[in-house]
């Protein structure tokens, strides 16, 4: 890869871009692909239990949820990070770690986003399907969990999958409470070396990497999902 | 078997069912016509209390509910003994053939899963699907997802299977596969309520016919009596009207 770099920026560019590959990539690898996956995770089932209490009308829980939806998706996330992190503090509930901060705000954050689009998804069921389930003898939460959720979540798959890329990059956000994920390593490298264009031209095709792999795996789990459903397959009659 | 008296039913304001008396008794084919308007899949939906009627009084195994104010618990008991059959199939899109017939005694029933599978697939043989046991509802014409529906309800071995205009949502074509399945259910005896616009269904397979105009029943009548001797003009206006065209 040095030769590499060095055929194509020159001697003194390729062995900066060489030496400081790595430094930003493992931060890459150590912070900001776990604090993406960790909070999506929690994101998902923040947002599912959120769309979920709007979708069936839960008296109460679905004000509470309309205003954490209104509060979380109002207000920057860097704004977040600093009262979770700071602003906490200040008032004695320390949060030691910046990522546990970090996957904190995410979760809530990214949750708040991806409800809606879960809501919009389970609006789309048909009502029929809703219907029949109880004609076969199932319960609410049967009929949920069974028939209308494994439709919505196909449904919402293409947005979630937008939303997952667009955190990825969001945590960057991270580095300003002192997460040492690759904007941090970028800065410690930018200051040995200065070479502020290409070192941040570095990272930003470190992340643009990262999100093609995302978009890839979108199109294979998207083709596993239509299997799924018997889509995109002929019909026989 | 099923009894219904005095069911009413508004939408804001339009009276949509004015006080409709019912009976079925087992074995009986009781086809449901009369013209579009008139109020017979709100009926049905209020039987199987997918509206809920305004008012209205059932007698279903013995038992009296008030349709009116009835409880959660029993209408999920009442569910375990009827089977439903919708004018656009509603099989669940993320379950195969087999897995639609399955869900309710799975999931439903709590049966175990080979049990619950050797029933789906009698059912599906009885209504000529188990081939496509392992296909999806976007992969089978209307009628094949109609049959598949059928099954599903036939599954759960229902006193009573309520048919909404099963055929109407069907190319012409496949309209006779769905007809030639429950003419076959009707005569090994299953009790049926079946709103249709297929007069040869309610002439040929029926025993009973109820025709509705206009939120009432105007004629009730065992099926032969009603198409050779209609007793109200409503009636004898109707049938005229089908074959005038």
């Amino acid at each position: 890869m040095h030769e590499f770099m060095v055929r194509v920026f020159g001697e003194s560019i390729g062995d900066l871009l060489t030496d400081s590959f790595d430094k930003i990539l493992i931060p890459g690898i150590t912070q900001t692909i776990p604090l993406t996956i960790i909070s999506f995770s929690f994101a998902m089932i923040i947002a599912v239990i959120t769309a979920l209490i709007q979708f069936a009308n839960v008296p109460v829980l679905r004000k509470v949820a309309r205003i954490y939806i209104w509060i979380m998706r109002g207000t920057p996330v860097l704004v977040q990070l600093y009262m979770v992190y700071f602003g906490l503090a200040s008032i004695g509930i320390s949060i030691q770690s910046p990522f546990a901060a970090a996957v904190l705000v995410f979760s809530f954050n990214e949750g708040a986003y991806c409800a809606e689009t879960i809501r919009g998804a389970l609006e789309s069921v048909p009502v029929g399907q809703i219907e029949a389930g109880y004609c076969v003898g199932l319960s609410y939460l049967q009929i949920m969990f069974r028939i209308v959720l494994p439709q919505a979540l196909r449904t919402a798959f293409p947005s979630l999958s937008n939303s997952l890329i667009s955190m990825l990059k969001d945590t960057s956000l991270a580095s300003s409470i002192g997460v040492a994920e690759m904007i941090n390593a970028t800065r410690k490298a930018i200051g040995i070396s200065y070479e502020v264009l290409w070192l941040y031209l570095e990272v930003a095709l470190i992340y643009l990497l990262m999100s093609t792999l995302v978009t890839w795996l979108q199109r294979v789990w998207e083709r596993k999902l239509n299997a799924m459903m018997g889509k995109g397959i002929e019909k026989h009659a | 078997m099923l009894e219904v008296r005095n069911v009413r039913k508004q939408f804001g304001g339009l009276e949509v069912l004015k006080g409709i008396d019912l009976k079925v008794e087992k074995g009986d084919v009781v086809a449901i016509i009369g013209p579009s308007g008139s109020g017979k899949t709100t009926l049905l939906r209020c039987i199987n209390f997918l509206e809920k009627a305004d008012a209205g009084t059932m007698v279903f195994g013995g038992e009296t509910f008030d349709m009116a104010s009835i409880k959660k618990a029993d209408i999920h008991r009442i569910r375990r003994h009827t089977g439903f059959v919708f004018q656009s199939f509603n099989l669940f899109a993320n379950k195969t053939a087999l897995g639609n017939v399955t869900e309710g005694l799975i999931t439903g029933r709590e049966l175990r899963k080979d049990a619950a599978e050797q029933i789906a697939r009698e059912a599906l043989t009885r209504v000529g699907m188990l081939d496509w046991a392992d296909h999806y509802p976007s992969q089978l014409s209307g009628g094949q997802q109609q049959r598949v529906a059928i099954a599903r309800a036939l599954a759960l071995s229902p006193d009573i299977i309520y048919f909404d205009e099963p055929t109407s949502a069907l190319d012409p074509e496949l309209i006779g596969e769905v007809l030639a399945v429950m003419r076959s259910l009707a005569e090994s005896g299953m009790t049926m309520l079946v709103v249709t616009h297929e007069m040869s269904f309610a002439r040929n397979v029926s025993s009973h016919v109820v025709f509705m105009d206009n939120g009432q029943v105007v004629e009730s009548a065992p099926s032969h009596e009603f198409f050779t001797a209609p007793h109200t003009e409503r009636t004898r206006a109707f049938l005229q009207g089908l074959t005038s065209h």
